[in-house]
């Protein structure tokens, strides 16, 4: 670091010839998403050997691929949301809310994509309202968002009476083939969730909106002092956010055929899970999109692996908990080692 | 300075709330001028630059910049921006976790019509100003870089090469050298007489007016939110500069 010697002038962006393989290893581990596959692929792994049957067909990854798309898709925006030094603990209603729009939209006026676009309107004026209550309220935005939690939720159960709407008949449209329909055995809805992970890395790193969420997150201050609207910007992320629940909403009402006001709730803490499992910081400023679509793998790969190896249903939650401090440990030790006080003892020790 | 100045402040005042910051300030910055900005803390420098920049709206008085008054009430950073001002502040302008090339243009980043970034443009630019006009040399450093890898100085340098590629009239430098090593603000002193020789204005806040006097065309001091000095350089040696600092500092009038 203090080689900053006068000698010559180097070409800035040449780095210093590296040859040591714990430097390889090193950069390779800093490649987004990199380090937990490995996670990723030592559970396949592990359970391979703890269900053979199972994981060597492909039936339980088919069934896993048709269900996983909904809580990845609403990771990918609780990323953003966290990049933003932000949280959103409202979309389990909002998941219900655009639910019941579609559902009882489709039964009772056999309407299939204007139900759908009236869904995601449902979802964006939602989470624009949450965007206002955290800009123009002043709450922090996790607070604000554990009362839309409940005022959302609170709203839709009245407005259904409580009840649940079945729409079986929704897997003859075409609508249902489009979304999750299946390809052979392959569930559509998986590619739909891919191609949001595309699109929200695309957003996040190379747009400029993405900026404006990094800044944001990074420092408040820095980003009103270089321009950019902050308020502004937080009403469009929560916005945003608003309608990738409801697009998640209207997956899982396909998937299933029902519609019930407490849809979505399951999704709570998996999702927060996948997304700081896939190594975002809760501090804001940075977001890794691959690792939330990897963190959503690992959780739901977590509850149908242990079901398969007939370990009891509720060994799963302490099973994702364990995996949970194992990576986002090894998370920050990637990022800056040090930051880790166990590690950072340990490394100290090392040296003398 | 033939033509209007680049900047005049008119009777300006700020108050947040009970709290007089600025006292009907009246001054010029001409062009090609750099121009020292000195007083205690809280005598309402920042206060002042803020006003200037549109972070803060003037409770009082006029503002011009290139010879037209300016409309307080819509001015904004965006505006300043476009007008060509450009602010290295006290407290960071950096996002510490962003690499060097988002920092050089974030809030006006190159984009095609949908908004996406042109990152390689970005990087190529950004390195440019990296290698000419900030002059990093440590080979560790590149565009990809986040500041938080930086020391000091080279953020400092960082702020002010992105005040220089932005085609600025004139770049303000809020307190540049607190807490840097003693090489690194001389770093800072050849920029600003970059700024000079490149035929750019500059406001220069600082405490150690050593420097100050070394590399400023005028002297402007403010105390307690008043204009209390305001002369070139050339009619005030550095000792004289010092006992007029300190004669504020102890009042001898007896007015207060
Ligand atoms: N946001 C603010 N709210 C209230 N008072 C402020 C604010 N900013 C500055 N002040 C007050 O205005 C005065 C001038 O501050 P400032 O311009 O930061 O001084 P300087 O930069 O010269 O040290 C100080 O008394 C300070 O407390
Ligand atoms: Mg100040």
């Amino acid at each position: 670091m203090d080689e900053r010697a006068e000698t010559s002038t180097p070409p800035i962006a040449a780095a210093r010839p590296r040859h040591s393989l714990g430097e390889f290893v090193g950069r390779l581990a800093k490649i987004e998403g990199a380090a937990i596959a490995l996670v990723l692929i030592l559970l396949l792994v592990l359970f391979m050997f703890t269900a053979p049957r199972a994981f060597t067909g492909y039936r339980i990854y088919m069934s896993f691929l048709a269900t996983v798309p909904p809580p990845m898709i609403i990771a990918l925006g609780l990323t953003l949301v966290a990049t933003a030094g932000e949280m959103d603990l409202s979309f389990p209603s909002i998941v219900a809310f655009s639910s019941y729009v579609f559902s009882a939209l489709y039964q009772n006026y056999e309407l299939t994509w204007l139900a759908f676009a009236a869904a995601l309107l449902t979802g964006s004026v939602l989470g624009f309202a949450n965007g206002l209550i955290v800009t123009q309220l002043g709450i922090p935005s996790l607070i604000a968002t554990l009362a839309t939690l409940f005022l959302w939720g609170g709203l839709v159960t009245v407005v259904s009476n409580g009840v649940s709407v079945a729409i079986p008949e929704i897997v003859n449209e075409t609508i249902h083939t489009i979304f999750v329909g299946r390809i052979g055995v392959f569930p559509v809805q998986i590619l739909w969730a891919f191609g949001m992970v595309v699109l929200i890395w695309f957003i996040l790193h190379r747009h400029r909106f993405g900026e404006a969420i990094l800044f944001i997150g990074d420092n408040p201050r820095v980003a009103r002092v270089v321009g950019i609207a902050t308020n502004l910007e937080k009403v469009k992320l929560f916005t945003l956010m608003g309608v990738l629940s409801a697009f998640a909403g209207v997956l899982l009402t396909m998937e299933t055929n029902t519609y019930f006001s407490s849809q979505g709730m399951g999704y709570l803490l998996i999702v927060i899970a996948s997304v700081f499992i896939g190594g975002t910081s809760i501090f804001g400023g940075s977001g890794m999109v691959i690792g939330t679509m990897i963190g959503a793998l690992i959780v739901a790969i977590i509850e149908a692996g242990l079901v398969a190896s007939g370990i009891r249903g509720f060994w799963t939650q302490f099973f994702i908990g364990v995996v949970f401090i194992v990576s986002v440990t090894m998370n920050t030790a990637i990022a800056d080692p040090d930051k880790v006080p166990l590690l950072k003892r340990l490394r100290s020790r090392a040296r003398n | 300075m033939t033509s209007s100045p680049l900047v005049r402040f008119e009777n300006i005042g700020k108050n947040y709330g009970k709290i007089v910051s600025l006292k009907n300030i009246t001054l010029e910055i001409g062009a090609n001028e750099i121009v020292g900005l000195i007083g205690d803390n809280g005598a309402g420098k920042s206060t002042l630059i803020k006003v200037l920049t549109g972070v803060e709206t003037p409770t009082s008085g006029n503002l011009y910049i290139h010879g037209r008054k300016i409309n307080t009430a819509g001015y904004n950073v965006r505006r300043a921006h476009e007008l060509r001002l450009e602010t290295v502040y006290q407290d960071s302008s950096l996002g510490e976790k962003q690499p060097l090339w988002r920092n050089f243009f974030v809030g006006r980043p190159i984009t095609n019509w949908l908004g996406f970034i042109d990152v390689k443009a970005e990087k190529k630019i950004a390195e440019h100003i990296m290698r000419t006009a900030i002059g990093f040399r440590s080979a560790g450093i590149s565009v990809d870089t986040p500041v938080s890898h930086l020391s000091g100085g080279e953020r400092q340098g960082v702020a002010i090469g992105r005040a220089m590629h932005f085609d600025s009239d004139l770049i303000i430098l809020d307190e540049p050298t607190v807490a840097l090593a003693l090489k690194e603000v001389q770093k800072v002193l050849d920029f600003i007489r970059s700024i000079k020789a490149g035929g750019r204005s500059c406001i220069y806040i600082e405490h150690n007016i050593h420097h100050i006097h070394e590399v400023c065309d005028r002297l402007i001091i403010l105390d307690r939110g008043e204009l209390a000095l305001d002369t070139p350089t050339s009619a005030m040696t550095y000792p004289e500069l010092s006992e007029f600092l300190l004669s504020l500092h102890t009042p001898t009038s007896g007015a207060n």
